[in-house]
Formats: C-alpha cells, structure tokens, sequence
C-alpha cells in the first residue's frame, strides 16, 4: 500500500475546499455520494473520469478555505491515491492525515509534473518518480508522531490504542 | 527566552513551562464545538472509537447553523444526528433552533469562549474567538470525534507574525476593512501555518465586535489562529458572560516574531475583496461600476449588533435599488431581538430588506438567498470563493456593513457618501 502508481491530474494554485465539494452537496456526509461531485466546481467533468490509483497534482495551498472534513473524503472516496501539491492549507492537512489520504508537499514535483503523466509515489520515504521523464522528487518527510498516526491507519484508531 | 501569548495558552494547556514554534504537543481543551456539517461525520467517528461517554459534556458544544431551519430532508437527517447525540450524552449545549445563532457568534455571547482558553472547532472559523484572546482554531471532523473522547488534541506550535496597525480610522472604516487590507497584502497564504497576533494603536480602540470580525478572517490568509491581547473591553464583554474561571495571558516583550507588519491606517479606505479569493482586494475609490443583484448583511463574520446598527444608520430613510434583494441575518436570536428592540427591523423593512431568523444560509450558498448562474452579491460575509453563494458562474464581493448597506441603495458597490449619507 505504500507504494502508489498512477496518471495525474492537475490542477492550479489555492483549490478551495468549495471547489473541491461544493456546499450545495454537504447535507449528506455519504462518501459515494461525495465523490460523484468531487472537483465539480474546478471541473465539472472530474468525478466521471477519474479512476481508481489516479493522482491529483496541484499548485499552492491546496484545501484552503472550509474544515470541511468532506473535500478529502471526496478526494478518497473519488479513487485517488494520492495529492501531490507545493504546499497545503493546513486544516486539508491534518484531515488528510486523519482520515488517512496520502499527501505530499513538493514545490518542484508541483511544478514539473504534467497531466496525464504516470508518477509513482513511495509513501514512506516521500519518493516521487515521473515514470514519463523518469524524473524524482523528494517530498518533505512527515514528523515521527505524523508517521505513527499514518501507520496506526488515521487517528480513529491511533485513539484507540491511547484508550486501551 | 519570552513567549507569545499563543505559546504560552498552548504551553499551559500541555502543562509544559515553555514551547517553541514547530514542537508537537499534545494540549487539553477547553472546548470542543461542531455543526451540522462537520458533527455528523466526527460523531460517526467518535462511534468508532468505542468509547461510551464524551470526555466532559459540559466541554462539548453542537450547533446546527448551517442549514437551519433545516432546509431539506437530508439537512433535517443531519441535525437530528447532532440532537440525539446530545441527548444520549447529556450535552447541554446543544442549540437547537429558537435558541440558535451562527456558532461564532453564538460561543462568545454565551460565555462559552473565555480569555486563555484553548478552543477546536469543526469549522474553519473556530478562530474567531481569538478576539478574546483565547486560542482557537478550526479542524476537521475526526479531530473532533478523538478531542470528544479524549478531552485532549494534537497541535504543532504555530510561529507568531505580529501586526502592527496605528493611526485613527475614518469613518465608515472598520474591523472589516483591516482585515481585508491584511489579507490583500500578505494573500490567501500570507499566514500559512502561522499564527496572526493583532496589535497597535487602532486595535485598542477597535470595538470587541471589529475584534471577532478580524480574528474570524484570520482563516483567510492561512492563519492557524487570530489572537488580540485581553484588555478592558475584553473583560467588560466577558463579566457578564462567564460562568467559570479564566486566565490572562499577554505576549512577553521579547517574544520572538517570524514577521512583524507595521501599517498606519489613519488614511484608510474601505476595502472589498473581489472574486474569488478574499486577498483579491481594492480600495472603494477603485472598484469602478459593479452592479449588483443581491446584498447579505449578516454571518459570523458581521451579523452582530455593531454591524447591524452601522448598515441600519446608512439605510435609514434609503430604499433599496430596484430589483435588487437585501437580505439582513443577525447573527443570534439575543441579536436579533436586541436590533428589534432598537427599531433597526423598521429601518430595513422600511428600506425594502428581507430580515432572516439567525441562519448561515446563503453564507456558504446553502439556502436562503442562492445566486443564479451570472449573478452577482457583495456580502459582509468571509469567502468569495467560486459558487461560493450559488451556481459556479455566480460573483461574490466582500465588505463591512456599511458598504453592503450603501452598495444595496445604489444597486452597485458604492460608500455611505455616495447615497448621500455623512
Ligand atoms: S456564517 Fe458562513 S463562514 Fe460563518 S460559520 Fe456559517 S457558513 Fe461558515
């Protein structure tokens, strides 16, 4: 599970969380229903042609905007495998983590991918390869505690072994 | 070496002496809050977990905002999950509607929020309540479900920038107008991570309702908090409110700051942020000829007395442009009833507005005043984002009450003067 391989999407810089899942769907917290209107205000045609293991790869603060726990569960629930982005809006971060998305912040891996390419990620160690240039990025390694949350499998259950 | 008063409420509550920006901890809260959003997906969460009770009932707080009065079957599923929580658990602050207010005006007004607290909230916004120099921010649904079981939360230490703003500020210029001049500086990621502490001159005059309205943005720049120092006026607000115990804390004089801003803002002009991010900001004197189909006064950003007293001075004896919808929100029913009393309702109605029971509605563009595609609403609301207020073709521009109140007599973006108002 720890190694991802798939083709990119892109998308631009401060995504917002409305964008990501617009309002209009939050009276549900139903994650197939989420994904069907994933990325809907960025484009409308998203959640119909993404595919399980694909990749989205975007520019700076990614998720900003609403807690709305919904965008990445969109997000996960949509198939992808994983975000690759500059930076990301921190409260999208830590849910990420939380709910056990795979993320990664790398400038340089945001700036060079293009769409439709096949990146493999290597979750772990925070490797990305561009299998189509055969280009690698080193993405910032998580802290050791952000590690053991991602390892125990999101926070939910990290709790559960602090309960015990 | 000195701390913030941001470090020293995250030390405090992870009963450590000292903290230094990007250390991990683990802090106990003080209050934990949700809406009819976010709480559904953290209460689904916090059944996983297997836990029987909440960590303190009396620490947990659900307030339906979003879409009540429940605006659809799903909405109406949603808030009942919140009220049989509540009820299973004994929370006794739940507020259901006739009671309700938007969540970060109803927390301050009912004393639930105090000086030196540490505060999470399923909802970005959760920082607004900096403005009593506490320590709060916004998180996600399942931090919520593990602070609920746990009574405690993981934080990095954030790194403090510190503003800096002197002079006087002209009439009709606001809590509003600062933050939005902030943001249009440092943009939408000027903060990331970081945390906003306010002061200066003009923060000791601005009133604790122009406090909440900055702290509440702080969000918008990336902010993990927004924090204004506690004075007189802090402690006048709070007397009457609360119902146990708090701490001061102040930033040391040799507290270590990742930036300081300094702006003079005696000459400042009202601002409004343009679609669609909120740093895409312009001085009034440079926003041209916007017309416009709709004005909302109101959310936790400006639904508050001040606010509606300031919109209702401009629109005394105006009538709304023609064909174009005013709608008023007071942020709570103690609002609400409070702008009754004032006869400010009459003002409004006189004018041709829609006054709103307490709702987020059209805010996050869930109901009660939706855009049509190519529409477009200038807001005293926090986010212009696309479809943010309706169809994904739709413009939202932001401003303080006073703009909106103008802006709505002349069916475009327009100042106080401009309609004829001193
Ligand atoms: S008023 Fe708007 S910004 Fe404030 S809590 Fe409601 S939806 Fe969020």
């Amino acid at each position: 599970m720890n190694l991802l391989q798939g083709k990119t999407w892109r998308f631009g810089n401060d995504v917002d969380t409305d964008l990501i899942i617009p309002a209009r769907y939050l009276n549900t917290s139903d994650p197939v229903e989420l994904a069907k209107h994933c990325m809907e205000d960025a484009d409308p045609t998203f959640a119909g042609k993404v595919s399980p293991g694909e990749i989205i790869v975007a520019g700076k603060n990614f998720g900003c905007g609403s807690s709305r726990e919904h965008a990445p569960i969109a997000i996960k629930a949509a198939g992808v495998s994983c975000v690759i982005a500059a930076s990301f809006a921190r409260i999208f971060y830590r849910n990420s983590i939380n709910i056990g998305l795979p993320i990664l912040e790398s400038p340089e891996a945001s700036q060079a991918i293009a769409e439709g390419s096949i990146v493999s990620v290597d979750v772990a160690t925070g490797t990305i390869t561009d299998q189509s240039t055969g280009k690698t990025y080193q993405a910032a390694p998580f802290p050791p505690f952000m590690q053991s949350l991602i390892n125990a499998g999101g926070l939910i259950e990290y709790v559960k072994t602090k309960m015990k | 070496m000195g701390m913030t008063i941001t470090e020293k409420i995250l030390a405090a509550h992870a009963g450590k002496e000292h903290v230094s920006p990007g250390e991990l901890i683990n802090a106990k809260i003080d209050l934990v809050l949700g809406n009819d959003i976010t709480a559904p997906v953290a209460i689904r969460e916090f059944e996983k977990i297997g836990v029987d009770q909440v960590f303190d009932p009396n620490k947990v707080a659900l307030i339906p905002d979003h879409f009540t009065p429940n605006k659809d079957i799903k909405s109406a599923e949603q808030v009942k999950i919140l009220r049989d929580f509540a009820k299973k658990h004994g929370i006794p602050n739940y507020f259901e509607v006739g009671v309700m207010g938007v969540e970060h005006c109803l927390i301050p007004e009912e004393g639930l929020a105090l000086p030196g607290d540490l505060i999470i909230g399923a909802d970005s916004h959760t920082c607004t309540y900096g403005a009593l120099g506490a320590f709060s921010t916004g998180i996600g649904s399942t931090d919520m479900a593990a602070a609920m079981a746990l009574g405690e939360a993981w934080f990095k230490v954030p790194e403090s920038i510190k503003f800096i703003y002197y002079g006087k500020l002209p009439r009709w210029v606001g809590g509003k107008d600062l933050i939005l001049y902030t943001i249009g500086k440092i943009g939408v990621d000027g903060a990331l991570y970081q945390s906003m502490e306010f002061t200066g001159e003009t923060i000791n005059d601005l009133s604790l309702e122009g406090r909440f309205t900055m702290a509440n943005m702080a969000i918008e720049a990336g902010g993990k908090n927004g924090i204004f120092a506690v004075d007189e006026k802090t402690i006048e607000y709070v007397k009457a409110r609360a119902k146990r115990n708090y701490q001061i804390y102040q930033s040391d004089a040799d507290a270590k700051y990742s930036q300081v801003y300094e702006w003079d803002v005696s000459k400042l002009e009202p601002q409004i942020a343009f679609p669609h991010l909120p740093e895409n900001t312009r001085p009034l004197s440079e926003c041209g000829n916007v017309s416009l189909d709709q004005v909302v006064i109101g959310s936790c950003t400006n639904g508050r007395i001040e606010d509606l007293r300031e919109a209702a001075m401009v629109l005394k004896d105006k009538k709304v442009s023609h064909n174009l919808r005013l709608l008023v929100i007071p942020g709570t029913q103690k609002i609400w009833q409070q702008a009754m009393h004032e006869g400010l309702f009459d003002i409004f109605v006189n004018a041709g507005a829609a006054v709103s029971t307490p709702t987020c509605g059209p805010c996050l563009g869930g109901h009660m005043g939706i855009l049509a595609k190519g529409e477009r609403a200038l807001a005293t609301t926090n986010r212009n984002f696309v479809g943010r207020m309706g169809h994904p073709e739709s413009e939202v521009y932001l401003a303080g009450p006073a703009i909106a109140a103008a802006s709505a007599i002349a069916g475009r973006i327009a100042g106080p003067e401009e309609v004829g108002v001193r």
